[in-house]
């Protein structure tokens, strides 16, 4: 109301959006209302759920707690453009295998979490696994077949494909003058 | 029959599911979408005195505020649609906002209507209400004392009903060799479905008729109460409840949101959505559980049980949800008995008004307190005797050749055989070797537990006439409508609306499975109320067993027509043609000879009509409107193995071993999946889960920072397996899976922990068993000690 | 659950963030990663006017020894800082706690400058700067300046930062070679924040405790170094049974907090479980 609204550019899913914002716009509403991207879900109000995980920079992060002008001149990724039917990504693939859904609406979510925690931690165990879904809430699945989803993601992605998947530029950089 | 039914196919929601392009309600854009936001009350209990509108009216993106006073007139109150009979119960009027008095925290006292979704926030910030703040009451039984805050006039001492069934006495207890009584409390749990609730409206006044997307899992139910409270007719009314992202019994009811949105579309002439906050849904989408029950149990010295009574005070919140008053009488009430042989039973039922939020259904409504007391005080009772809780078990199931059983409360349970799936449990579990580990690690001081459940559950809601008996406002049967397209493929439109169970899948199984047609070339329609002609929706684990029957019945209707016409079409009488794995071939002659025509063909002369027999219509559906004899009754045996933790009280899930029948299992990959997810609801409620008030009312779990949920990394892999005994009085031979789960686990777990705990001499915890309340209890227990 | 309007500026180098802080009157704040901030803004527990975004200042995400001490920058995210090969060969127990913050989503994004101006009492960070002598860096327009961890917590939500300041760096002390150090956690069921974080290095030099440093967070309002505990060991044989002698004065140095997971009793219980499991997991006896 009456602040200043912030130009943003941003790279979703391959495509190059600029926007006009109001700054405490957050990256889940930019995606869900602007962009007309509604894979992306909000489940929660405090960072618990996971539901709005999508990719930035190529790290999982809860978009519910982004603002839409942090994403400047970044690039996200959304279960929009993780896959497609033709070619679904194996995180899908195993979610569709071993039944790690029912009603769907944490799953893109948590697939996008898989999917960075497959990028940090390509062979997890069980207990790996489950760890590394701290950050999503499930209320159908007991998550006993999401676990199942991820160790078949891992055993049918290859290295190469973790690693093109994609890029983490400033990221990398990052750690790199960190050493 | 083609081998479909029975086989793990990969689920048909999923491709649109996990690319993204589901439709859940809050994904629905309009032209022109106006956005809604509610004012909601931050005190339990208070009496409105002042409501200034006229800042938020300022704001230039706001398009309305409406306050209880400025629609009192325009839509009605909020029904309840379950009265149980006999129980004097009070339905006060419930108004979509509140009119001169607040009731709980999150009662609606204004909603704003605005041209965008962040403004429609703001605007609620620059409403000013005066509240005169009144004492509040949130305990079910303090609410009963004479001196506790009246929460509606018209109902003394805040009882909303009485209800009682049964027939066992005072002498039966009283005069039995062996008597255990205790009292047990249910926690208030929270749904928490992982979408939140949201409606959208569109009206258009040149029609009259208003279409809504609501997260439903009943949308005809919603239709008829909406028509009701908007003053609409039936049908101008289309309610959609595409995707449903969840309910667990919490997307039943009709919530004044879903009026008020409805009205602010046709009495603005805008579209508007309204989508649930988390934490509105923590405060006002509604609860479940919340009893205080005191059971005994009556018995012989050799460990038979002979009588069961039980008093439950139950928590109805500051309204009487849609279908609230069911939960702890008739769903509670009617299975207390379980699945051992008792001849004598009573129940005696409270309904009480609080200061808290409405309770209603949640996954397993009113089995999983039945199961629980019950499953809990026989283990109090085994424990009484000295006896081994599964020896007690054995020695008081009902027999697998006692079946149709009656029960003292007047039951019938359809088929069982509850040894066999104990002893498969058993054989799983490795009872013994897991009693003798016990006593050898008690001695090194460490605690570990073993805590079973054998129980049986009543669902496939259920025959109407039963339904009308007990007070619930509408039928239980259900519809179906298989339509054959020219070229064979198949659309059903069933008045179940599953959201999550996948009945996408298997009730496409069971079309396959009877046409020999691919499931691929069927596609089920669910949650229209204009494409679909009558419904009741998906809860009480009905979908498959009436839904998938009404289903079945429509397809067998489909092939009894097409066999007309296919004996038409090979010059031979009805009698004579067969129908096999999709093709219509005269007795006698095996697939492939010359006598035979595919189904395709046929639906394909159905339409052409060329050529059709004498009184036979053109055109190929079948439709069904199912009504089942009976409910039925799954059954199974559950083992928890825990280990508690002598420092700090916490519990670690060893193991965790389920064995469930639910009849015909139709995919197995699926069944497995509810079973799933059941039993990590019910461990979330023996172990994490509760909501919490304070003495004001305030709700203190109001966030996924404070109330647990269940997360990945809190369970080991459950194991599971299924024995079929078939339901003998369906066609598709089907019970229930959807709340098996959450209906044996929440006592296994808590027999399994105080199994542990028998050092200490602990008797029974309340849930949740959070670490503290274990560790309090084994250091009194070590004091007495 | 949306913010509150405000207007948005992005700083490129700490001057300039110090600047548009003073320009805002006071009613500015920080933003990094965010993942303190806008939750807490999303409740409109706060509602900054201005929020200044620093993710583009030079110079904040490196990793540095300079002699016995390794200085982290504000900008790293617990994932950057538990993941970086510096950190891990030199201060295990701080890589070992940053993966234990949040879930692996928040550590993405959450940075250790954010996490620490916070100053949430149940994170995990505070009881590791603690037992690590940590140096908090902060500039202001006054210059620079330094704060040690315990001059630096004040209460919950309440640091000493001053006003028109920004942490650019924490310097941890590297401790001696024959130690070690662990961070226990007893978390909370839902929000996974610590009920009772527990820090602990623990070295011995001829049979003797010769270094020590004990520090826990979650348990009350501040975090704190348990200086009985320390007391108590130092100088004495590292055994399990003085260990566990030890581990009883845990909560004698903090305040108890008292909530509806826990009580004040059994908080202090925990302290003593969690800092005999830590120490003995220190000291290798398990």
């Amino acid at each position: 109301m009456g602040m200043k609204e912030t130009q943003v550019t941003v790279n979703v899913n391959g495509k190059l959006h600029s926007l006009t914002v109001e700054p405490r716009l957050l990256l889940v509403h930019m995606l869900r209302e602007k962009l007309l991207l509604s894979g992306t879900h909000i489940g929660c109000d405090t960072s618990q759920c996971g539901a709005c995980t999508v990719l930035l920079d190529g790290r999982a992060v809860k978009s519910c707690t982004v603002l839409a002008v942090q994403a400047h001149e970044k690039t996200v990724t959304t279960v929009e453009g993780l896959g497609t039917m033709e070619q679904l990504h194996p995180v899908q693939e195993g979610f569709w295998e071993k039944h790690g859904l029912q009603c769907g609406f944490c799953t893109p979510g948590v697939m996008m979490t898989a999917v960075g925690l497959l990028q940090q931690n390509p062979h997890p165990t069980e207990a790996e696994i489950r760890h590394g879904l701290e950050g999503v809430i499930c209320r159908c699945t007991g998550y006993q077949n999401i676990v199942r989803a991820v160790q078949y993601a891992a055993s049918h992605t290859e290295t190469s494909a973790i690693d093109s998947e994609v890029a983490a530029p400033d990221i990398v950089r990052d750690v790199i003058e960190g050493r | 029959m083609s081998g479909v039914f029975g086989s793990k196919v990969k689920r048909k929601e999923d491709p649109r599911l996990i690319t993204g392009q589901g439709t859940y309600t809050d994904d629905v854009k309009l032209p022109n979408l106006a956005h809604a936001a509610i004012l909601r009350s931050p005190y339990a209990h208070a009496v409105i005195k002042r409501v200034d509108v006229s800042k938020a009216l300022e704001h230039p993106s706001v398009l309305a505020v409406f306050t209880g006073k400025d629609i009192v007139q325009k839509i009605g109150p909020i029904p309840t649609a379950w009265l149980p009979p006999d129980s004097d119960i009070k339905t006060t009027a419930h108004y979509a906002l509140a009119i001169d008095k607040v009731r709980y925290v999150g009662d609606g006292v204004a909603m704003v209507v605005a041209d965008d979704l962040y403004a429609a926030k703001d605007a609620l910030e620059l409403i000013t209400v005066e509240y005169e703040v009144l004492p509040a009451v949130v305990n079910q039984e303090a609410a009963m004392g004479k001196m506790a805050p009246v929460v509606h006039e018209d109902a003394p001492n805040n009882v909303a009903f009485h209800w009682q069934a049964g027939d066992a006495t005072d002498e039966m207890f009283a005069n039995a060799p062996v008597h255990v009584s205790h009292r047990f409390v249910q926690q208030r749990l929270i749904p928490n479905a992982m979408e939140p609730r949201s409606s959208v409206a569109q009206y258009n006044a040149s029609t009259g008729s208003l279409t809504m997307w609501l997260t439903s899992q009943n949308p005809h139910i919603h239709r008829l109460l909406l028509s009701g409270i908007l003053g609409l007719p039936e049908h101008h009314i289309r309610i959609l409840a595409i995707d449903v992202g969840g309910g667990f019994g919490s997307k039943i009811a009709c919530y004044p949101d879903e009026a008020l949105v409805g009205f602010a579309a046709m009495e603005l002439g805008v579209p508007v959505k309204w989508t649930e906050e988390r934490r509105e849904n923590f405060l006002v989408t509604t609860h479940g559980r919340d009893m205080i029950l005191d059971v005994e149990v009556a018995g012989e010295a050799d460990g038979t049980l002979t009588a069961i009574r039980v008093h439950n005070i139950a928590n109805m919140g500051a309204y009487l949800s849609t279908a609230g008053p069911g939960v702890p009488t008739i769903l509670f009430g009617l299975i207390v008995p379980g699945a051992y042989r008792f001849a004598h039973a009573k129940v005696d039922v409270y309904g009480v008004f609080t200061n808290t939020t409405p309770t209603d259904a949640y996954r397993g409504a009113g089995r999983p307190e039945a199961t629980y007391v019950l499953e809990r005080i026989v283990d109090l009772f085994a424990l009484e005797l000295g006896m081994d809780p599964v020896e007690v078990r054995r020695k008081n199931l009902i027999g697998a050749d006692e079946f149709p059983y009656h029960t003292a409360l007047g039951l019938e349970y359809d088929s069982g055989n509850y040894q066999q799936s104990l002893d498969k449990a058993l054989g799983m579990v490795k009872y013994e070797e897991f009693r003798q580990e016990q006593e050898e690690l008690r001695s090194q001081g460490r605690y570990i537990g073993i805590g079973c459940t054998t129980y049986v559950e009543i669902c496939g809601l259920g025959p109407s006439q039963v339904a009308g008996a007990v007070g619930f406002q509408g039928g239980l049967w259900e519809s179906s409508t298989v339509r054959v397209h020219p070229t064979g493929k198949v659309t059903v439109f069933t008045g179940a609306s599953p959201h999550g169970q996948g009945e996408e899948t298997t009730f496409a199984q069971i079309v396959g499975d009877r046409l020999g047609i691919p499931i691929d070339d069927v596609e089920i329609v669910h949650g229209d109320t204009d494409r679909i002609a009558m419904g009741w929706g998906t809860y009480g684990s009905r979908t498959t067993p009436v839904g998938g029957n009404a289903l079945a019945i429509a397809v067998d209707r489909v092939i009894e027509k097409a066999r007309k016409i296919a004996a038409h079409m090979l010059e031979a009488s009805e009698a004579e043609v067969e129908f096999q794995n999709g093709i219509f071939y005269i007795s006698g002659h095996e697939s492939g000879t010359v006598r035979q025509v595919t189904f395709q063909e046929v639906v394909l002369q159905a339409y052409l009509a060329w050529n059709l027999p004498a009184g036979v219509e053109p055109g190929l559906e079948g439709h069904s409107f199912y009504d089942p004899v009976n409910f039925v009754y799954p059954f199974g045996s559950h083992f928890c193995m825990v280990e508690v933790d002598r420092e700090t009280g916490e519990i670690a899930i060893l193991r965790y071993v389920a064995v469930d029948d639910c009849g015909r299992v139709i995919n197995p990959m699926i069944a497995e999946g509810q079973v799933h997810g059941g039993i990590a609801q019910g461990i979330g409620q023996a172990l994490w889960e509760g909501a919490v008030y304070d003495d004001r009312g305030q709700l203190l779990t109001g966030t996924f920072m404070d109330y647990a949920m269940p997360k990945a990394h809190f369970f080991p892999e459950f194991e599971t397996a299924f024995t079929e005994t078939p339901a003998p009085q369906n066609l598709l031979g089907v019970k229930g899976i959807g709340e098996t789960g959450t209906i044996a686990s929440t006592p296994a777990v808590v027999n399994a922990v105080i199994d542990a705990l028998r050092p200490f001499g602990v008797r029974d915890l309340d849930m949740p068993l959070t670490p503290e309340k274990v560790w309090q209890a084994m250091q009194k227990g070590s004091v007495s000690a | 659950m949306i913010p509150s309007a405000f207007a948005y500026e992005r700083a490129s180098s700490i001057r300039e963030a110090i600047e548009l802080l003073r320009a805002s009157g006071g009613e500015g704040k920080l933003i990094a990663g965010g993942h303190s901030l806008l939750p807490m803004m999303k409740l409109r527990l706060t509602s900054p006017d201005t929020l200044i975004d620093i993710a583009g200042v030079e110079g904040l995400r490196a990793v540095r020894v300079t002699g016995d001490r390794l200085t982290v920058g504000a900008l790293l995210t617990h994932d950057q800082i538990m993941t970086n090969p510096l950190v891990r060969e030199k201060l295990p127990i701080l890589a070992e706690t940053a993966s234990q913050i949040g879930d692996l989503q928040v550590r993405n994004r959450g940075t250790i400058g954010g996490n620490l101006a916070h100053a949430d009492p149940a994170s995990d960070l505070p009881a590791v700067a603690l037992a690590l002598d940590a140096n908090l860096q902060v500039v202001s327009v006054e210059g620079s300046e330094t704060y040690a961890a315990e001059d630096f917590f004040l209460g919950p939500l309440i640091t000493a930062l001053p006003e028109n300041s920004m942490l650019t760096g924490v310097s941890f002390a590297i401790p001696p070679a024959h130690t070690r150090g662990v961070y226990e956690k007893f978390a909370h069921p839902a929000s996974g924040y610590a009920v009772v974080g527990v820090a602990a290095v623990i070295g011995v030099n001829q049979g003797q405790v010769n270094y020590i440093r004990v520090a826990i967070t979650g348990a009350g309002d501040v975090p704190y170094r348990a200086h009985d505990v320390e007391n108590t060991l130092l100088g004495r044989p590292l055994t399990p049974a003085t260990i566990s002698d030890a581990a009883k004065l845990a909560a004698e140095d903090g305040v108890m907090a008292d909530d509806l997971f826990a009580s004040a009793q059994y908080r202090a219980h925990l302290c003593s479980v969690y800092v005999k499991k830590a120490l003995l997991r220190a000291s290798r006896i398990e």
